[in-house]
């Protein structure tokens, strides 16, 4: 029988042997440190900082600014120099905090809890809560609030997405390499807190070894599966991963918790372990500097608010042809107009691509309905008749074709042989009718 | 900073960052090395003749197509390979007779093929646009208004260069008029008559006659996955059923499906006429339908109808559905939530 998945998807050539044998290593410390108030799914933060103020490491800076939403901390030591709005990745101004380095390290006061496990479980939320964890994946959906499903949805199942689909990127997989206790640490607290038993390991068959140290670390632990995941991309996406791992369908336009499942990213499951045992919060996250444009791929610690381009700097620099440097993975991270712009807490990867194999977006065709996108569609959708209508203006006809159930992985793009923005169009027309 | 010193050299573009090798003109390019095991068959059995009418459909489709992208001002896609193909199915669709001078008839094919490419394709918007096969209406359109000259069927011959060959109707033709009993005469015994509708040493049009050609090119293609199993199928599957069922007149289920799955132009039709992504519904479900629906029609034709040949009008027929059975068939969403389950709720 083969590995577990789900129906559809595609097989990108995966690129993760450009930095999957580097080693995390840690960033220098930014002498700046640019902290937008939102970097997660929710509403932005309010700054509890003032221009001149001295921060610790660690400090909150900004609190919530409602349910779903997440504090931003001081990834630095040093002055508050400005609060005001600065470019993102994504091109969009955001408020932000900027701190400049003291370059002492100065840590807050964090509160150690060695008997993590025995705490109860509001006081272990509240730490989650606290440490402004959002799922490392790319997404940035405040964990806490998964943490708290209503009800009437009772979740019995806890899923760690370890599958690291996107080419190229290898953070995740450097982290269960080396971090698979810590990892598993942060699984048992989740299960706890949820009240759950079940608790799987999903992680795509093209990282043996680290489904071979996932599964070490597991051993003994009541409840928790290492499973390892056909490999085939969008295998993590949270809907994929819980039809693979549970069998279980979310319904269309629904949440993982109308099937009883949460997920979470590898990452978010280590920070949410030193966040539960030293009370660290999220200033720090594995970052993935790679790409056949960069001259050496590293796996980088870097802090929440440095600078993409002294990631970059820092990993030799640019190779002389370099035509895009995307925040994220190659299928759905975004393509920078600038590279002065921050790491956030999303920011999984910073992948740089040589001008050969860069597909110009102007030089597509018209759709010639070969079917490749039906086939490999992951969601069931008609990406080919979701382009036609949107390129035609024709958005109400689109919602009609299930336009609000695409996620945007880019299969479809990928695959097209007339290589038709699919994603750009099928973004276009949510834009233009309401869901 | 090094970093950001060609910042303003960076490509901003909506992700996907990267993408497959595979392209529309690669497609179409293949498509076409897949039909050539069938041309060569053609090549070999008619001789010069069929080469001449084959580029002459090549060369017109590409020249209309370029003229006429000229006139309206648009980009030329003659690159892309579409126009190419579109020529050599059509060549491969007609009679190697075309290609007389008295009486004069080598103006056929250039007009099927202005007819194909320039009034099939471009005028509904061209490539992805079109409703009908385009290669296939270019040889309705020259049957229908030549039909004398379009049946005229060569014998195949043994000398290459030979221009003068005897003319003969098709194995079709000789079951429509004359039926089974002398079709089997006319080729000896029925061995020697799959033989020869195997090998493609039977009268027809060009590219049609040689099954075992067209199999080879059919299976490279499903290999390749440039067509799926889907509509090549339900054709030749309900075709064949048809063909036992009612083939025999008089009596039920005492039909000879091979003669009719071997002859005419089903397998080129199965494999290449019908597989045309534009024209063809894009769900699987729904090609096994569109398939179904050009067997039975192509049947219907053939045992009913007055033409000896039904392939070509069934294949467009269907392609007037394709857009309907689209619509009938959506695919079915991940996680799609069923009424009845929400009432329960």
């Amino acid at each position: 029988m083969g590995l577990a998945t789900f129906k559809g998807g595609i097989h990108p050539p995966d690129k993760k042997t450009l930095a999957a044998n580097s080693p995390i290593t840690e960033a220098k410390p930014p002498k700046i440190v640019v902290l937008p108030l939102s970097q997660h799914a929710g509403a932005p933060c309010k700054p509890v900082v003032t221009i001149g103020q001295e921060v610790k490491k660690g400090e909150m800076i900004g609190e919530p600014g409602g349910f779903v939403s997440a504090p931003v901390h001081a990834s630095v030591s040093g002055k508050v120099v400005a609060i005001s709005e600065f470019p993102n990745a994504m091109g969009r101004m955001v408020n932000s905090i900027v701190i400049e380095n003291d370059l002492k390290e100065e840590w807050t006061a964090l509160k150690d809890a060695p008997d993590y496990m025995n705490l109860p479980v509001e006081e272990l939320k509240e730490k989650i809560k606290a440490a402004g964890i959002v799922g490392l994946g790319g997404a940035a959906f405040p964990t806490a609030v998964k943490l708290s499903p209503p009800k009437e949805k009772p979740i019995d199942v806890v899923i760690i997405n370890g599958a690291e689909c996107e080419p190229y990127l290898t953070a995740d997989y450097r982290l269960m390499i080396e971090k698979p206790k810590e990892i598993v640490e942060g699984l048992k607290i989740l299960m706890k807190v949820l009240g759950v038993t079940k608790g799987f390991v999903g992680i795509e068959n093209n990282k043996p070894d680290a489904v071979a140290k996932m599964s070490e670390a597991a051993k003994g632990e009541a409840g928790i599966t290492v499973m390892a995941l056909e490999v085939k991309y969008p295998q993590g996406a949270e809907k994929m991963l819980i039809k693979a791992i549970a069998g279980r369908e979310v319904p269309a336009r629904g949440l993982p918790m109308d099937v009883g499942a949460v997920v979470q990213n590898v990452g978010t499951a280590l920070a949410i372990y030193e966040a539960a045992r030293y009370g660290k919060p999220l200033i720090e996250r594995v970052v993935t500097v790679t790409g056949e444009g960069i001259k050496e791929p590293k796996n980088l610690m870097a802090r929440v608010g440095a600078k993409i381009s002294d990631l970059i700097d820092e990993c030799g620099g640019l190779k002389d042809d370099v035509a895009k440097v995307v925040a994220g993975g190659p299928m759905m991270g975004f393509a920078l107009s600038s590279l002065d712009v921050p790491v956030t807490k999303g920011t999984s990867g910073i992948l740089v691509l040589p001008e050969e194999g860069v597909v110009h977006a102007e030089d597509y065709g018209p759709c010639i309905r070969c079917g490749r996108c039906i086939d490999i569609c992951a969601m069931g959708l008609m990406p080919s008749m979701l382009s036609i209508l949107s390129e035609k203006g024709l958005y109400e006809e689109a919602k009609a074709y299930n336009l609000f159930d695409c996620f945007e992985c880019g299969s479809c793009a990928f695959v097209c042989p007339s290589k038709r923005p699919i994603v750009q169009l099928v973004r276009l027309a949510k834009s233009m009718v309401k869901p | 900073m090094e970093a950001t010193k060609k910042e303003h050299e960076l490509i901003v573009s909506v992700s996907p960052h990267v993408k497959s090798e595979e392209t529309t003109s690669r497609i179409m390019w293949t498509v076409s090395l897949s039909l050539l095991p069938a041309l060569l068959s053609g090549l070999y059995f008619f001789g010069l003749k069929a080469l001449f009418i084959t580029a002459l459909c090549i060369i017109s489709s590409a020249v209309s197509e370029q003229l006429f992208m000229k006139i309206v001002g648009k980009k030329s896609p003659v690159g892309d390979g579409s126009a190419f193909l579109t020529g050599l199915l059509l060549g491969m669709n007609m009679p190697a007779s075309l290609w007389s001078f008295s009486p004069f008839t080598a103006h056929v094919p250039v007009i099927a093929s202005f007819v194909a490419v320039v009034i099939t394709k471009q005028l509904f918007g061209g490539l992805g646009f079109n409703v009908f096969n385009p290669a296939l209406i270019g040889r309705a359109f020259a049957l229908i208004s030549w039909p004398k000259a379009m049946t005229i069927w060569m014998e195949p011959t043994a000398s290459f260069l030979a221009m003068d060959a005897k003319t003969t109707a098709t194995p079709l033709g000789v079951l429509k008029e004359a039926g089974m009993a002398e079709l089997i005469k006319v080729f000896g015994d029925k061995m020697n008559l799959y033989q020869h509708l195997l090998t493609g040493n039977r009268a027809g049009s060009i590219g049609e006659t040689s099954a075992i050609a067209l199999l080879i090119g059919g299976l490279f293609l499903l290999y390749k996955r440039y067509i799926t199993w889907h509509i090549p199928a339900s054709f030749l599957g309900t075709a064949a059923i048809i063909a036992w069922v009612f083939g025999a007149k008089g009596s039920f289920f005492a039909g000879d499906p091979i003669i009719h799955l071997l002859s005419g132009g089903m397998m080129l039709g199965a494999f290449f006429m019908a597989t045309d992504y534009v024209t063809s519904p894009s769900m699987r479900n729904g090609q096994i339908l569109f398939g179904a629906g050009c067997g039975a029609l192509t049947m219907l034709i053939r045992l009913k109808g007055g033409f000896p040949e039904g392939v070509m009008f069934a294949i467009l027929i269907m392609n007037c559905f394709a857009p309907l059975i689209d619509r009938g068939f959506k695919s079915k969403v991940f996680g799609a939530v069923k009424p009845k389950a929400k009432e329960a709720k």
